[in-house]
């Protein structure tokens, strides 16, 4: 018992080579993909969450609605979640501040999944490039950071290793 | 925090020695992930700079909002008279700045409920026009009351404000318009009164905002357009259509011939409901004594005995209205003139028939099945100008089909939005979709109001949310009211007429509602005389 504990602890220690790869792997793809998603919308200055907003359906749709109609806050919205992906999409990437990476990027999917759930009766105007019930691609993508949460690498590969220096 | 910060410090004075190759090689294994992210983000901006500037070159449409006519005058003060406040008449008042308190009430507590219902505040928003209403007349007490109560709200407050009365009824328009309180009139009576109200406002030199379909004849349209040209009043039709951005887009594109050679126009009306069938409901209060039955069927040839049916949903029937050709038809074909300058056309052929709202079951009638069609379509013909205008309506389906110009290059789909698609087949594009610039499936023009750059690579999601009218629904970064904008165009086309001694003309003048007017009675005469109806330009005449 005691062992696994510590061994909890200090995870990062027990990969195999096949193991730290491919959670490096699932930690740069997630980055990109975030990193990408940021950088498109600051890039596109025509960009705003408030479709997307107006668009939420389900038991939280009235939050978001009500979010929405502030354009203040629709527009501190826009600044959080652009430089938000980016910012986390640079921290998985690199391995710099990979755990705080990890959960803010698994904060933004819970809202996006939340404000958009794929329920049996909902329909939205965004256009869906698959097919979804209930489990969703972010769904899916916040289950994966919350592995990579607990099988931390960015302190193994990435810039953690210099920050977070493992005690002996 | 501290732990962290001390954690580094400790390590490299406990490890320094450890910190070798291999720990620098891991630590920064990940970063040349970035090198390739930059390089594909830069590629990527690349080639859509490249596709919009190609796209540019080839539809010259900048994605500027078009210029309005605007002027600095914002005074004298206009004193308006409001004619007719059943339906239209409170929207159009509330466009010009009057609501009554219980509306705003009913907003107020909407907007509790539901907080992007911006109504109440869009409304307190709406630019202040410098009128007053000073006179009101409606043949229904229930209802002049109502426009008092308007009126009378000067501070666009709920039941609790404060209210200073500035207008009077008058039981008849002759009163009102003889009254000496009224510089100009808004008219929304049912269709068989906008003639004679219009003229005698005209005779008056009393300007008028009349709502459409302008005239219930063709010989009341003659009448009118002279009495308006010897007048100095300033005319304005209700097609606030012609306040949208994207109908001034779409002719700047037709202008530049994107499109080519255009054969077919294809303009539509979708309605479902009672309400948009014109089955309004009927006030309880509507009775011999508190509606004016002799006034408002004074212009019938052939009299009724009091109905309230007929009263409050006039438009069922051809005694007083115009059909879907002076209700709906005109604002799609207003629409296509404003884009297109099409004017009268050489012939017109209609069809169509009662063929929904006849079940007394379903509360379709009372008394009395309508004698208006509820699906009709018609088709108008410019031989001249090698062009097929098709018009289609039903009241008994939403689906809706969009405006549609079709040319021989490219189509346009028109809403609030402007899209522009190329022709497989295009002539003008032909070298372009061949080396792949251009893709038939995907537009080489969107426009969308308040959006401050053209992209031919609008994404999916911001094309799916603009069409549903989710974004964008704001000029100059506000919502506003068309409505309220083409009132606000003959308010200050009157002022800078009184700054310039002369008549400025707004958008929709007596010129454009004659055309409009001519349009739809062709077609209600075809449908009405089961023939094709031709107008014979020379002799300015329907035969």
């Amino acid at each position: 018992m005691f062992k696994e504990k510590s061994a909890s602890l200090l995870p990062c220690r027990g990969y195999s080579n096949g193991q730290l790869s491919m959670l490096v792997i699932l930690r740069l793809a997630i980055g990109w993909h975030f990193l990408y998603e940021g950088i498109s919308k600051i890039l596109n200055p025509n960009w705003s969450s408030i479709g997307f907003l107006l668009d939420s359906k389900g038991l939280f749709s009235g939050m978001f609605h009500s979010l929405a109609a502030n354009p203040d806050v629709v527009h501190s919205i826009d600044f959080l979640n652009a430089w938000g992906l980016a910012a986390i999409g640079l921290g998985l990437i690199t391995g710099l501040l990979t755990q705080i990476a990890t959960i803010a990027g698994m904060v933004l999917l819970a809202f996006y999944y939340l404000s958009h759930p794929p329920l049996i009766t909902s329909e939205y105007a965004i256009p869906s490039e698959g097919s979804y019930l209930w489990v969703n691609k972010n769904l899916i993508e916040f289950f994966a950071l919350w592995v990579l949460f607990l099988f931390p690498s960015g302190n193994r590969i990435g810039l953690d290793r210099f920050i977070f220096n493992r005690k002996k | 925090m501290d732990e962290n910060k001390t954690t580094p410090n400790k390590g490299k004075e406990d490890n320094s020695s450890k910190i070798g190759r291999r720990d620098v090689l891991k630590g920064l294994a990940t970063l040349p992930i970035l090198g390739a992210f930059a390089y594909g983000v830069y590629k990527k901006k690349n080639f859509d700079r490249i596709a919009n500037n190609t796209l540019r070159q080839a539809v010259d449409l900048s994605a500027e909002s078009p210029v309005v006519f605007q002027t600095q005058q914002k005074d004298p003060h206009i004193r308006v008279g409001i004619i007719g406040y059943g339906i239209r008449g409170p929207q159009l008042l509330k466009a010009a700045g009057f609501a009554m308190p219980s509306e705003l009430d009913k907003w107020k507590e909407s907007s509790l409920k539901n907080p992007s219902d911006h109504r109440l505040e869009d409304f307190r928003a709406q630019e202040d026009l410098n009128i007053s209403i000073t006179a009101v007349c409606d043949l229904f007490d229930v209802n002049a009351e109502r426009a008092l109560s308007a009126a009378a709200n000067i501070g666009r407050d709920g039941s609790d404000g404060n209210f200073v009365q500035t207008a009077k009824r008058y039981k008849t328009y002759q009163e009102l318009l003889s009254s000496g309180e009224v510089d100009a009139v808004i008219i929304a009576t049912p269709d068989h009164w906008h003639t004679d109200i219009s003229i005698a406002a005209a005779q008056k030199g009393i300007h008028v905002y009349v709502e459409k379909g302008m005239t219930r004849t063709v010989e009341e349209a003659f009448r009118l357009r002279e009495a308006v040209k010897n007048s100095k009043i300033v005319f304005q039709l209700g097609h606030q259509g012609r306040q949208t951005e994207s109908h001034m887009k779409a002719r700047e594109a037709m202008e530049k011939n994107i499109i080519g050679k255009v054969g077919l126009i294809e303009v539509c009306t979708n309605r479902n409901s009672p309400n948009g069938a014109w089955v309004y409901d009927i006030h309880p209060e509507g009775t011999p004594e508190t509606i004016d039955w002799n006034q408002f069927e004074f212009p019938c040839e052939t009299k009724h005995p009091f109905s309230p049916e007929r009263f409050f949903r006039w438009r069922c029937w051809w005694d007083y209205g115009t059909g879907l050709g002076g209700d709906l038809l005109t604002h799609e074909f207003d629409a296509i003139n404003q884009i297109m300058s099409l004017g009268i056309p050489y012939s017109a052929f209609s069809s169509g028939g009662v063929y929904f709202y006849k079940d007394k079951e379903a509360g379709h009638y009372v008394n009395e099945v309508r004698n208006v069609p509820d699906v009709w379509q018609v088709a108008l013909e410019y031989p001249t100008r090698d062009l097929t205008l098709l018009y289609s309506a039903s009241l008994a389906s939403n689906k809706d089909r969009g405006k549609m110009i079709m040319g021989h290059d490219g189509y346009m789909e028109l809403s609030d939005a402007l899209t522009i698609y190329a022709d497989r087949e295009s002539t003008r594009y032909k070298e372009k979709i061949e080396a792949k610039i251009i893709k038939p499936e995907l537009p080489i023009y969107t426009y969308i109001p308040g959006r401050s750059t053209v992209d031919a690579i609008t994404s999916p999601t911001e094309k799916y949310f603009a069409s549903r009218g989710l974004l964008y629904t704001y000029r100059g970064g506000k919502r506003v009211d068309t409505t309220h904008l083409h009132i606000k165009e003959w308010i200050d086309c009157i002022r800078e007429s009184i700054a310039q001694d002369k008549i400025i003309h707004p958008s929709c003048n007596i010129d454009q509602g004659f055309e409009e007017a001519i349009t739809a009675h062709m077609a209600t005469i075809s449908y009405l005389e089961n023939r094709k109806v031709f107008w014979d330009a020379d002799k300015e005449s329907v035969v």
